[in-house]
């Protein structure tokens, strides 16, 4: 009745659709109105120029990580770490920003390649760790998280300024501001990293599906041992499919450091962009298309929550249920699958 | 007249194929009952219809006389159907036991109470003679364990009719002996038999019944007793069969492939290679018997690159190949056709037209600057299918939705048609039909008269007395004797593979 393509559309559609009902019962249950509560979060996301540029802001860096995940995931690979990886993306950018005198453009390119880098190197240890020794990916990726973070912060207090929580802003050269997006924006933070990240999705679904590289990629994800059989390195395919994963995280922290931020700060805590990532990624089956349209709806969901409260009176945390629900329901998806299959053996 | 399964006028589609269109099968209880058919005839898809994975679009089933509507697996269980599918479906890193119980976990205070599943796994398995340890894991045991577990499965939920997809073609000769030995214990007993199998001296031997069918369709029953080999196949393909493979006489020239000292460990570490010599030459087809466990699959792996060898030397055309990456050993002009085509040979999620590619994806015309070149990929990939005549549907759908002989013979398209210096072919018919193996065993000879050197390495002693132009009797990791077809019997070659040297001959 359906085919694989048609499924990896409908099945998440529905999820969302279950996750926002599910959310409005909710709402309900509290004693507040559900239409308002939505309503509220459309304009929050939507309703002005200002609301449009600053979803778009928070859907960037959402796409870049959730493509770290999905392109590891397309490998067999699943990468914990692209919160680590963003960190450090982040950071590079910021001190390629800030200590070096380059021409524009020239300097933002250069500021980009070394988050890149970054999050490839951060991705390319664990990948090594799974391809020579055999140890697990989430295990060495977690841990990789910790060591970035507190990494970072002790880099930004103690060689990038004088004990100080956060570094100058990047020169003006390196950075991914858009001030004529800004003005139509009523001022908001958007910036041209958007088109980097539109970029990178279109980069990912050539790599997989047009390349050799991709080919084998795909095919080590998909079954390592006839992998092996037709010739092709397991181990090799494992580090690429990790730094280049990497390397789409360590944009996304480019994306924060050089365009919404401008800066890079000591922070107690994870940033999120990489966990959200995981959802994303999920949400979008993995494909680059897909990961471009659940990142839209995350930023979405993110900043139109942000006007609950002021204009619905619901609090911020009911939003994040709904986001979990939503998520519950596509990590469940293989139960709506089954649900469908069995109504259309019935139906026949 | 009783029957226990009755299933009329079954009709089942798959996008783009009418896989059983109106077949017929009546099972009394008590017999065993074969179901005959080409690869991809229909007949997996018949029984995973009885067994509930499949829903017909026409038809009706009765069980035991009433009609039945076998809704998924647990239906079917609750009816007394149990099913041994083609490809096992076990957990690698569970118990006997555990594997047994998954899904129908006996229960004590919330807890699963394994003793009590251990006591009553191994009571039936001593009731039905099938030797099974169930505490051991399914990884560290045999195939032909592994089917018995399959087997117990079903007795344990309390099967009284059991469905056999292809349980033989994994099987080695001895296996396939108890196999039938358990078969005959468990009618006994007074259970019922469903049985696929492609070899019709099996169905001879234990079949009560024969059901037919050719191309999806319905062709009819036999009475065993009232049949032979030969009108069945011809039923089943709808014309006349060779059994024996016509072969004129080989000329085999300089030696292709020399194998000197070879020593190969397992993953455990123990030698299963010792000291191996062997030498095949072009334009001969050199078969290796043995029995399951000598060192073959170890040999097969050493020579392919996919397992270090401790020492010794390999060379093909006088160039050494030893311990090569697999895709140098490809590149060197070796093909192979690997014994387990579901973990080696194919990507079961990529379509078929892909999977014809998987050792030259990256050459052209396939690709071209690492972009790949899809039209001719499909292209090549359309016209490998029209000569291997690979049923399937088109060359976009997926390795997995092909039948398990269908399958091979994409495998077999694709090694073949690179037309190597060496191939190396691992039990190439396992689960082949016998208009299949014919073709096969014609392809075989045919690269040997266009004088390549072919390695052939098969359990079937039919197989290798009719394809090879000499035997190579491989035991305990050597060989330990060399024989040529027209001068040995299965009696002598079955004496040297449980590692007796040829009296006639002595030492060879
Ligand atoms: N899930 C599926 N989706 C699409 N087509 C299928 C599917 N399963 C089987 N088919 C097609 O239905 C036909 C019958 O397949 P089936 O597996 O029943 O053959 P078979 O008789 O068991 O063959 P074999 O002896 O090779 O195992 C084949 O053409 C196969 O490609
Ligand atoms: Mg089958």
């Amino acid at each position: 009745m359906f085919s694989n393509r048609t499924f990896n559309i409908v099945v998440p559609l529905i999820s969302v659709v279950l996750g926002l009902l599910a959310g409005a019962l909710i709402m309900l249950a509290f004693g507040y109105n559900p239409v308002a509560g939505y309503a509220a979060m459309w304009n929050g996301a939507f309703g002005d120029a200002y609301f449009l540029g600053e979803t778009v802001r928070q859907v960037t860096p959402y796409v870049l990580s959730g493509l770290a995940v999905a392109f590891a995931m397309r490998a067999g690979l699943l990468n914990i770490g692209v919160e680590g990886q963003v960190i450090v993306g982040w950071l590079a950018a910021v001190w390629v920003g800030t200590a070096f005198g380059m021409p524009p453009v020239v300097h933002v390119i250069v500021a980009l390649l070394a988050a890149a880098v970054a999050g490839s190197l951060w991705g390319f240890v664990p990948g090594l760790l799974k391809a020579k020794l055999g140890v697990h990916e989430v295990i060495v990726t977690i841990m990789m998280n910790y060591i970035a973070l507190y990494l970072s912060n002790s880099i930004i207090r103690s060689l990038m300024t004088d004990g100080s929580d956060r570094t100058d802003n990047v020169a003006e050269t390196a950075s991914l501001a858009a001030p004529w997006l800004r003005e139509i924006t009523f001022f908001s933070r958007i910036h041209y990293g958007f088109v980097v990240a539109l970029l990178m999705a279109f980069t990912m679904w050539f790599v997989l599906n047009k390349t050799t590289r991709g080919f084998e990629l795909r095919a080590v994800g998909s079954n390592p041992f006839a992998s092996e059989y037709s010739g092709m390195k397991v181990g090799r395919n494992i580090i690429i499919a990790m730094v280049i994963s990497g390397g789409f995280a360590g944009l996304a922290g480019a994306m924060e450091g050089l365009g919404t931020f401008q800066y890079a700060s000591v922070s107690s805590g994870f940033t999120n962009i990489g966990f959200d990532g995981i959802a994303v990624a999920l949400l979008g089956a993995n494909t680059a298309i897909g990961v471009v349209l659940a990142a839209i709806l995350f930023g979405t969901l993110k900043i139109g929550a942000l006007n609950m409260p002021t204009e619905a009176g619901v609090p911020t945390e009911l939003v994040d249920i709904v986001i979990a629900l939503i998520i519950l329901f596509v990590a469940s998806g293989y139960i709506i699958r089954w649900a469908f299959l069995k109504f259309s053996k019935e139906g026949k | 007249m009783d029957y226990v399964i009755e299933m009329l006028n079954i009709r089942k589609e798959f996008p783009g194929i009418v896989a059983n269109d109106d077949i017929t099968l009546q099972v009394q209880k008590g017999e065993i009952h074969a179901l005959l058919g080409e690869n991809g005839a229909g007949k997996s898809t018949l029984m995973n219809v009885l067994f509930g994975l499949y829903k017909p679009e026409k038809g009706s089933i009765k069980v035991n006389g009433k009609e039945v509507n076998i809704e998924d697996p647990n239906v079917a269980n609750e009816l007394g159907i149990g099913m041994v599918h083609q490809h096992f479906m076990l957990v690698d890193t569970f118990t006997v036991t555990e594997n047994i119980v998954l899904g129908s976990e006996p229960s004590k205070a919330g807890t699963v109470d394994i003793k009590a599943a251990e006591k009553e796994v191994q009571a039936l398995s001593e009731k039905y003679g099938l030797n099974v340890d169930a505490t051991a894991k399914i990884r560290d045991i045999s195939v032909g364990m592994q089917q018995r577990v399959e087997i117990l499965k079903t007795l344990y939920r309390g099967a009284e009719i059991l469905i056999l997809d292809e349980p033989t073609a994994v099987l080695t000769p001895q296996e396939i002996k108890e196999l039938i030995q358990i078969m005959q214990d468990l009618v006994k007993e007074g259970k019922s038999i469903i049985l696929i199998t492609h070899k019709l001296k099996e169905i001879m031997q234990v079949c009560d019944k024969c059901t037919i069918i050719r191309k999806g369709k319905g062709i009819g029953t036999v009475d065993v007793n009232e049949t032979n080999p030969t009108e069945l196949a011809s039923l089943m393909v709808g014309r006349e069969v060779n059994f024996k493979t016509d072969k004129t006489p080989g000329s085999p020239t300089e030696t292709a492939l020399s194998i000197k000292d070879l020593r190969v460990k397992d993953s455990r570490g123990v030698e299963m290679v010792k000291g191996l010599n062997l030498d095949v030459r072009k334009g001969e087809i050199l078969g290796i018997a043995g029995v399951d466990g000598n060192g073959q699959t170890e040999l097969v792996e050493a020579l392919t690159g996919l397992k270090k060898s401790s020492s010794g030397q390999v060379s093909l055309n006088n160039n050494s190949i030893y311990n090569l990456e697999p895709r140098k050993v490809t590149e060197a002009g070796v093909a192979h056709i690997p014994q387990d085509r579901h973990k080696h040979g194919l990507l079961l999620d990529f379509p078929i037209g892909e999977n014809m590619v998987l050792q030259n994806y990256y050459m052209e015309p396939n690709s071209k600057n690492g972009i790949l070149n899809f039209k001719k990929i499909y292209e090549k990939a359309r016209s490998l299918i029209k000569e291997y005549d690979v049923r399937t549907p088109d060359e976009y759908t997926k390795a997995r939705a092909l039948s398990g002989g269908n399958q091979q013979k994409a495998i077999i398209a694709r090694e073949v048609d690179r037309s190597p210096d060496l191939l190396i072919a691992a039990q190439p018919t396992r689960g082949l039909d016998v208009g299949a193996i014919e073709f096969i065993h014609s392809k075989l000879i045919e690269e040997r008269d266009k004088q390549r050197a072919v390695l052939l390495v098969s359990f079937e002693l039919d197989e290798i007395m009719n394809v090879s132009d000499r035997i190579a009797v491989m035991f305990d990791g050597q060989i330990i004797a060399e024989v040529k077809p027209e001068e040995t019997d299965e009696q002598e070659l079955g004496l040297l593979m449980a590692g007796r040297k040829s009296e006639k001959r002595g030492e060879a």
